[in-house]
């Protein structure tokens, strides 16, 4: 499968390529849009809610601190649903190229993977820029993002080309995805601290395996603190054992997949 | 061993009584099996060796079609394997997986980069995939703004830019110009000499004989004839010729959705139409030359002379090849009382060209329907004009045609 997907880079890079330039196309502006539109949602979280709604964390003395924190926690979990909610309509919609062409059907899932961290590349780099200008930026500690990120897509490909597959052949997949992502976006302390939770729910967000994540994310652009990695050998295991589901389910229903579309 | 082995292939399709059944079978890992299999394809076994030309053929629904996907691996088979040596390209239904908002160039590239091309072969390959196609500027254009033709000589010119080891077509030629037929069947014809394996499917007699070695007829998943082109053709043309009121003639009707018009005032009615053949057997094929009935059957309203009956054969296009009635045949006219029940019965020597045509039959008074029209039913039903193995010709009309030819004495 892996070979397969080194001997066809050309096709998948090309896919990415053209994804990419296909969401600007016809557009005046071309790829600017993709600064622009971060640069709002950036805006928004710091400026509207800091500024004008003087949300304010606990314990932080500071207009902003509340958008960092927001955009720390919406940003990275807008790629994880990305990459979620691609993989599982990725067959569907490429089912024409699927029926007709001849190709390791593996790389479609990479191309999803591919094209969400390009986008997260540039939303990253725009996130970088503001707190460099708005003289947030945490330094070194700014690393400790990746490790956790790579944890985060793993889980999150392993998850959505398990459920791609089945989507395939029970349509349903796709409806309950979008309605169980909203709920998983409200048990994880991403718009508010899981400070404030009362202790006897507290127990639900730490089994949500985000939670770590997006505290660790805040942690980083907030206070500039290196992630605690002792914290993340579960989720290292977690994300092996996703993207072995990925693969299993993939390699099992792959072939009958095409008869479906 | 040859290019290509196939081995008791075999495809079935899962149909299941209710969405709920498949659900059933995950949970219980298959121990309850709720769905009842369906065999496109069973056992087919062939064995196609370098640089041959195989022709496929056989009716809607044989399995032509799954088992060419299956040979290009687009679908995996249930049953059986087969082998296949060297690069493969393959042309199924209409124009690739195109993506419709892309240019033509970006698909090409992309198509070529399907196909595993490495960068400086495609870079190769890009103008002469524009030079075939003869699609000039619209390259640039996105693809969704193309005609089907257009589409299928981007697809045709992108699957055989590099010659392939095996070329699989799935009747894609049958659509385009004559013109880009003509290419692309010289195109494919040059391949074979090159030493190219060709598998495709057709009901063209006329290109399958020109093009193949060998045609297999596919009949209901199972592989019924392997042989020369000439013989299994004609097999194939006596078998829908027989087959009685053909189901695949049925379905031509609903699917080209043919609007029947009736018009009239049904003092007199044709309540029913039919051909048949000498014997009385209900057909929709017959042979070139063939005598078949038309039988209408008419119920009278109100009192009156009768009515005469008439009948008009149709091409494809509409247009008119052969009409008859009562008046012109000289019948004669006798006095009828409602209630009553007529049965007109025309014998034809169908004289007609191979090709799809449809009947209208009419009731009025006098030899037209300018007269008085009682009943006018426009493609009351469509018939087939199958070969007969032994005259050949093109156009809808079959004339006896003798030929000879001998010196001219030359000029002193």
């Amino acid at each position: 499968m892996f070979a397969n997907l080194w001997r066809y880079r050309s096709f998948i890079f090309g896919m990415v390529k053209r994804e990419f330039l296909a969401r600007y196309l016809g557009s005046l502006l071309g790829t600017l849009w993709a600064v622009i539109s971060p640069l709002a949602m950036i805006f928004i979280y710091t400026i509207i809610f800091g500024r004008v709604m003087k949300a304010k964390l606990v314990g932080i003395d500071d207009s902003m601190a509340y958008g960092v924190f927001l955009c720390a926690g919406v940003l990275t979990w807008g790629t994880f649903t990305e990459v979620i909610n691609r993989c599982v309509t990725v067959f569907i919609e490429q089912a024409n190229l699927l029926k007709k062409m001849s190709f390791p059907r593996a790389t479609l899932p990479a191309v999803v993977l591919l094209s969400s961290s390009v986008n997260f590349a540039i939303i990253f780099a725009v996130l970088c820029l503001f707190l460099i200008v708005s003289g947030r930026f945490p330094g070194w500690p700014l690393l400790g993002f990746f490790p956790i990120l790579l944890l985060q897509q793993s889980f999150a490909l392993g998850l959505g080309v398990c459920l791609g597959v089945v989507n395939v052949f029970f349509r349903d997949v796709g409806h309950a995805i979008a309605i169980v992502l909203q709920f998983w976006f409200w048990l994880t302390p991403i718009v508010y601290p899981a400070s404030i939770l009362p202790e006897n729910v507290r127990w639900m967000i730490e089994l949500n395996p985000i939670t770590r994540m997006v505290i660790s994310y805040q942690d980083i652009l907030l206070h500039a603190r290196w992630p605690r990695w002792q914290e993340f050998g579960l989720h290292a295991i977690g994300a092996v054992l996703a993207l072995g589901l990925g693969v299993v389910a993939f390699r099992r229903l792959s072939g009958e997949m095409v008869d479906y579309l | 061993m040859g290019r290509l082995a196939v081995r008791s292939v075999g495809k079935k399709y899962k149909i299941y009584p209710n969405r709920w059944g498949r659900l059933l079978e995950w949970v219980t890992a298959e121990r309850r099996i709720a769905h009842t299999p369906d065999w496109v394809l069973r056992g087919v076994t062939f064995e196609v060796s370098d640089g041959e030309c195989v022709g496929i053929i056989g009716m809607n629904g044989a399995g032509k079609s799954t088992l060419l996907r299956i040979l290009t691996g687009t679908t995996l088979a249930t049953e059986g394997s087969f082998e296949v040596s060297g690069r493969v390209a393959a042309l199924l239904e209409l124009g690739l997986g195109i993506h419709p908002e892309f240019s033509g160039w970006q698909n090409a590239t992309l198509a070529c980069q399907l196909m595993g091309l490495e960068r400086a072969a495609i870079e190769e390959c890009l103008p002469r995939i524009q030079e075939f196609s003869e699609l000039g500027r619209y390259m640039d254009q996105p693809v969704r703004t193309y005609s089907t033709g257009m589409q299928v000589r981007l697809a045709f010119s992108i699957a055989t830019a590099v010659r392939p080891d095996v070329l699989i077509v799935d009747e894609a030629l049958s659509v385009g110009d004559v013109y880009f037929q003509h290419k692309s069947i010289a195109r494919i014809r040059q391949f074979k000499e090159q030493g190219t394996t060709l598998l495709f499917v057709t009901h063209d007699a006329a290109a399958a004989k020109a093009l193949c070695d060998r045609a297999i007829l596919l009949d209901r998943g199972m592989v019924l004839r392997d042989g020369s082109p000439e013989a299994v053709f004609d097999y194939y043309n006596a078998m829908i010729a027989k087959k009685e009121s053909d189901a695949e003639i049925v379905q031509i009707e609903g699917e080209r959705g043919r609007v029947m018009t009736r018009s009239g005032s049904r003092e007199a009615e044709i309540v029913a139409v039919d051909m048949t053949d000498a014997s009385g057997g209900s057909r929709r094929a017959f042979a070139i030359g063939e005598t078949a009935r038309i039988h209408c059957q008419i119920a009278i309203r109100e009192r009156m002379a009768s009515p005469t009956v008439g009948f008009l054969i149709k091409d494809r296009l509409g247009g008119d090849v052969f009409g008859s009635n009562t008046f012109y045949l000289d019948l004669e006219r006798r006095e009828c009382a409602p209630g009553q029940e007529l049965r007109a019965t025309f014998e034809v020597v169908l004289n007609l060209g191979c090709g799809n045509y449809s009947l209208t039959v009419a009731l009025h008074t006098a030899e037209s329907h300018l007269g008085r029209n009682f009943d006018w039913w426009d493609q009351a039903l469509v018939f087939q004009i199958v070969p007969n193995g032994s005259f050949r010709f093109t156009g809808v009309a079959a004339l006896p045609t003798r030929v000879t030819l001998s010196p001219v004495p030359g000029p002193p």
